[in-house]
């Protein structure tokens, strides 16, 4: 049996393009090479509790009956109403600078507020700066390559609101470095700050399973344990997905949502993977380190309710590969508890709070331990990430009763993404295009990131290459 | 199909596509994308609908004349006249 598409990766993306082409009575398959799905958005079970992976909140969260942006859109193409996701709002977050701090929440008027209030030369600027962000146009407008912190400079004079409001969009999905390119930028503002951030209260799995289930309900295949271990071209197209089990499947075209460089690796007609000297086609260099902790209380009861705290220490706030194993400089906060939820999250065993904290990594330091200082390693960096992170937030240290950390090696291991980047290549392949006629890449190196614009991906591609036949 | 029948059927698809929308109120001389901010892969969709389940045809070109719930109407009444009712 020859298969219309097969999918490699059975995370967001892969999932979400899967359902477009089952949903058009293809023969669709997704594979993954992992024990369960979601790949970059996952989830698991340690000691008998539940845990995220990766996700902190879902952007572009717009009320139920919104019918612009891209939740809206993604609910349109894969056919779920707004109450399948379960999603509550975030209670209100907050960027913390030295002496100074900017709240925000899925109103944009509070930012605007907290901008003024901080920064009250900066009021016109700021409107100025947020009416050309809402008016820009993703698909046609000519400078959407130009430098991010250039154009937001010609906005804003002050250097520190500048670097404020960067952080929390590096944090949330810059695959470059330093900088993000000005089209990025925008959407990126309006996914967090004019949008808003949301979660379901039972977390990603139930975004997942949701995936799944209407997936294999309109007849799509999924399976788990199938890495693939080359795609077998010739005449400029590929023939045959050759599974490390060595049986060999046949598709009229494959989406790829293993990375571009991955995905280059697996073709066996010898293309180079990346061009020497040439950083566009490298894989992403930037991971990460993320605590989680288990609390026997809810943060709102040590007088904490921020969904997410963003923090930087000092003025400039640097968006690169630390030379320290962790940058403990800046990072992410991030309580789950803290959304509007009906009821509060308990995991029936004592846990009634997690805390998680989010640092940059040196994925070279992490990758290069052996098996007996990896865990000690883990251990030393577990209390100094937790120790940077209660300088922006009460001491919750005495109250954990469980913990767990992963880094760089985690994400590369479960994901198979080079250098455990989790936001891809710096440069996309926006079309989904390679240099074979019948495969295509989908997922964090085609376009963006994060939950909603992984999806928005596998859905983009799928449209664009093999829906139309 | 008659044309209301052809009305019900895009009726029904469009539930599908937004099922959170209310279309009881729908304007069929107003153009979809006004009233129900539908994009481009929305308008897709009404396509692969349609070619799913009336095995309909419609050429890219063609996608404009999908506009408004009149204008899908009258392009789609000759090429439906002899496709059966589900």
């Amino acid at each position: 049996m020859v298969y219309d598409t097969i999918i490699i990766g059975a995370g967001m993306s892969g999932l979400a393009a899967g359902i477009r082409l089952a949903m058009y009575d293809q023969r669709v398959c997704v594979l993954e090479k992992h024990t369960t799905i979601g790949g970059l958005n996952s989830f698991y079970r340690l000691r008998r509790r539940d845990y995220d992976v990766g996700l902190h909140a879902l952007t572009n969260i717009t009320p139920k009956g919104t019918r612009k942006g891209p939740l809206a859109r993604l609910l349109r193409q894969l056919r779920f109403s707004w109450d399948d996701f379960q999603i509550s709002p975030q209670i209100g977050s907050q960027v913390v600078f030295p002496g100074r701090t900017l709240g925000f929440d899925n109103n944009p008027a509070l930012l605007e507020a907290e901008v003024v209030r901080e920064f009250p030369a900066q009021a016109d600027n700021y409107r100025r700066f947020v009416a050309a962000i809402a008016d820009y146009d993703d698909l046609t407008d000519e400078h959407q390559q130009l430098s991010a912190r250039q154009v937001v400079s010609s906005y804003l004079t002050e250097p520190v609101l500048v670097e404020m409001l960067f952080c929390p969009l590096m944090f949330y999905g810059s695959a470059r470095e330093h900088d993000m390119d000005w089209g990025q930028f925008c959407i990126m503002f309006r996914s967090i700050f004019l949008e808003g951030l949301g979660r379901p209260h039972a977390g990603v799995r139930l975004i997942l399973k949701n995936l799944v289930k209407k997936f294999r309900g309109m007849g799509g295949e999924l399976r788990l344990r199938a890495g693939v271990d080359r795609l077998h071209v010739e005449n400029g197209r590929v023939t045959g997905v050759v599974l490390d089990s060595g049986d060999v499947l046949e598709a009229k075209r494959v989406l790829s949502s293993a990375g571009w460089v991955e995905t280059m690796r697996l073709c066996d007609d010898g293309t180079p993977v990346e061009v020497a000297g040439s950083a566009q086609r490298s894989a992403g260099r930037l991971s990460f380190c993320e605590t989680i902790s288990t609390l026997d209380v809810d943060p709102k009861q040590m007088g904490y309710d921020r969904t997410i705290t963003f923090f930087n220490d000092h003025e400039r706030f640097d968006w690169t590969v630390p030379a320290e194993p962790c940058d403990l400089r800046s990072g992410v906060i991030c309580s789950p508890n803290n959304f509007d939820y009906a009821t509060a999250l308990d995991d029936g065993r004592g846990g009634r709070g997690t805390m998680r904290i989010t640092v940059l990594a040196n994925h070279d330091y992490w990758h290069g331990l052996d098996e007996a200082a990896y865990p000690i390693e883990k251990l030393r960096w577990f209390d100094r990430i937790n120790a940077a992170g209660v300088r922006f937030t009460p001491d919750y240290r005495s109250r954990i009763i469980d913990t767990d950390m992963f880094t760089p090696t985690t994400i590369t291991r479960f994901t198979g993404h080079d250098n455990g980047a989790v936001y891809g290549a710096p440069e996309k392949q926006l079309d989904g295009a390679t240099h074979l006629e019948n495969l295509f890449v989908c997922g964090t190196d085609q376009g963006f990131v994060g939950i909603v614009g992984s999806i928005v991906s596998g859905i983009g591609m799928a449209n664009l290459h093999c829906l139309k036949e | 199909m008659t044309r209301d029948e052809i009305r019900d059927e895009i009726l029904d698809i469009l539930g599908d596509i937004a099922p959170d929308e209310d279309l009881s109120q729908l304007d069929d001389s107003q153009s979809f994308r006004e009233q129900m901010e539908l994009d481009s892969m929305d308008f897709l969709d009404i396509v692969m609908e349609l070619r799913k389940r009336h095995r309909v045809q419609i050429p890219e070109d063609d996608y404009v004349n999908l506009a408004s719930m009149d204008s899908t109407c009258t392009y789609l009444e000759p090429l439906m006249k002899d496709t059966a009712k589900a």
